[in-house]
């Protein structure tokens, strides 16, 4: 099944996808826009600050996702070899850490209106910061050994993920382990959300337009590691 | 209406802050990968230009080089 993976079989269709990708952004981001800066109701009690969660909380879920992606394609990567999928998590990372550096800005800014402070050492918030520095660790450990022993650097950047993965459910539950500023979780999978439709419509149409540009820099991204590979290939010639 | 959306009851600068941080963001973060991927793009094409005639068409059997020269799509 990973054969399927193989990066001469699949760059066919990652080379061609980045363009349709891109033009789909853009529509969804449009219609995402437009819903949460004019369409989209203000809050009874935040008043129009609550639209900052419209970019706020779609980030802080890619963020989380992309993390998680990349914990798994390590581990399945590290056991079974399959060095393609280490280029995948590698491809994932850069669009993860900004969406985490933009749930921290865009969450500090909504902080101030709301709480009166545009930073507190509240738990949610630490949380997502330490993940923020696990990014940071494992771009460094690329760049530091990415062009040395690839055995070395698949190591390092697992266990980075592993060590790092750990954050994640602490992110999730810190709100409800430890008494925050953060408000808990107002959409629930298995529960009823309390969230009312006219708010979460626009939240998802957010979430998707945020999830299509990850996946058009991952594949951008992707697309450049499969040409270095291919230049050094050419340098053996 | 429109000083409604600018300024959203004292808010406005806050939330527009909020959204032009992000979009900055997605912008720069666009184009360094963009340009990381026209810069190695560029380093084969000029690599496999300085190839002789056997190495290239040895280089060209592979499905994935062959690719990579006829996608003229920079994005």
């Amino acid at each position: 099944m990973f054969k399927f993976f193989e990066p001469n079989k699949i760059f066919f269709i990652t080379s061609k996808a980045p363009k349709y990708i891109f033009l789909l952004f853009i529509i969804v981001l449009s219609i995402g826009l437009t819903e949460a800066l004019i369409l989209s109701p203000e809050d009874y009690k935040q008043s129009h600050s609550v639209r900052i969660m419209y970019v706020h909380v779609p980030a802080a879920w890619i963020t989380l996702g992309i993390f998680s992606s990349m914990t798994l394609l390590s581990i399945i990567g590290y056991i079974f070899k399959i060095k393609n999928f280490f280029l995948i998590s590698k491809s994932l990372a850069p669009s993860g850490f900004v969406f985490n550096i933009i749930a921290l800005v865009t969450g500090s800014i909504w902080g101030k209106p709301t709480w009166g402070t545009w930073w507190a050492w509240d738990a949610r918030i630490t949380s997502m910061l330490i993940l923020a520095l696990f990014y940071i660790m494992y771009l460094l450990a690329w760049k530091i050994y990415g062009n040395k022993d690839k055995e070395v650097v698949f190591k390092i950047t697992s266990i980075i993920t592993i060590l790092g993965i750990v954050n994640v459910p602490i992110i999730k539950y810190s709100v409800d382990w430890w008494n925050t500023l953060h408000q808990p979780a107002s959409i629930n999978i298995l529960s009823k959300s309390s969230i009312h439709v006219s708010m979460l419509f626009p939240l998802l149409i957010m979430t998707a337009a945020f999830a299509l540009f990850s996946l058009l820099i991952f594949l951008m991204k992707y697309n450049t590691e499969l040409i270095k590979i291919k230049n050094k290939g050419l340098d053996r010639l | 209406m429109i000083n409604e959306i600018l300024f959203m009851n004292g808010y406005g600068f806050y939330v527009w802050s909020a959204f032009i941080f992000t979009l900055l963001s997605f912008a720069t973060l666009y184009v360094v990968t963009k340009i990381q991927y026209i810069r190695e793009k560029n380093k084969f094409i000029a690599k496999f230009g300085n190839l002789n005639s056997e190495r290239a068409a040895f280089a060209k059997s592979q499905n994935i080089n062959r690719e990579i020269l006829s996608n003229t799509s920079n994005i």
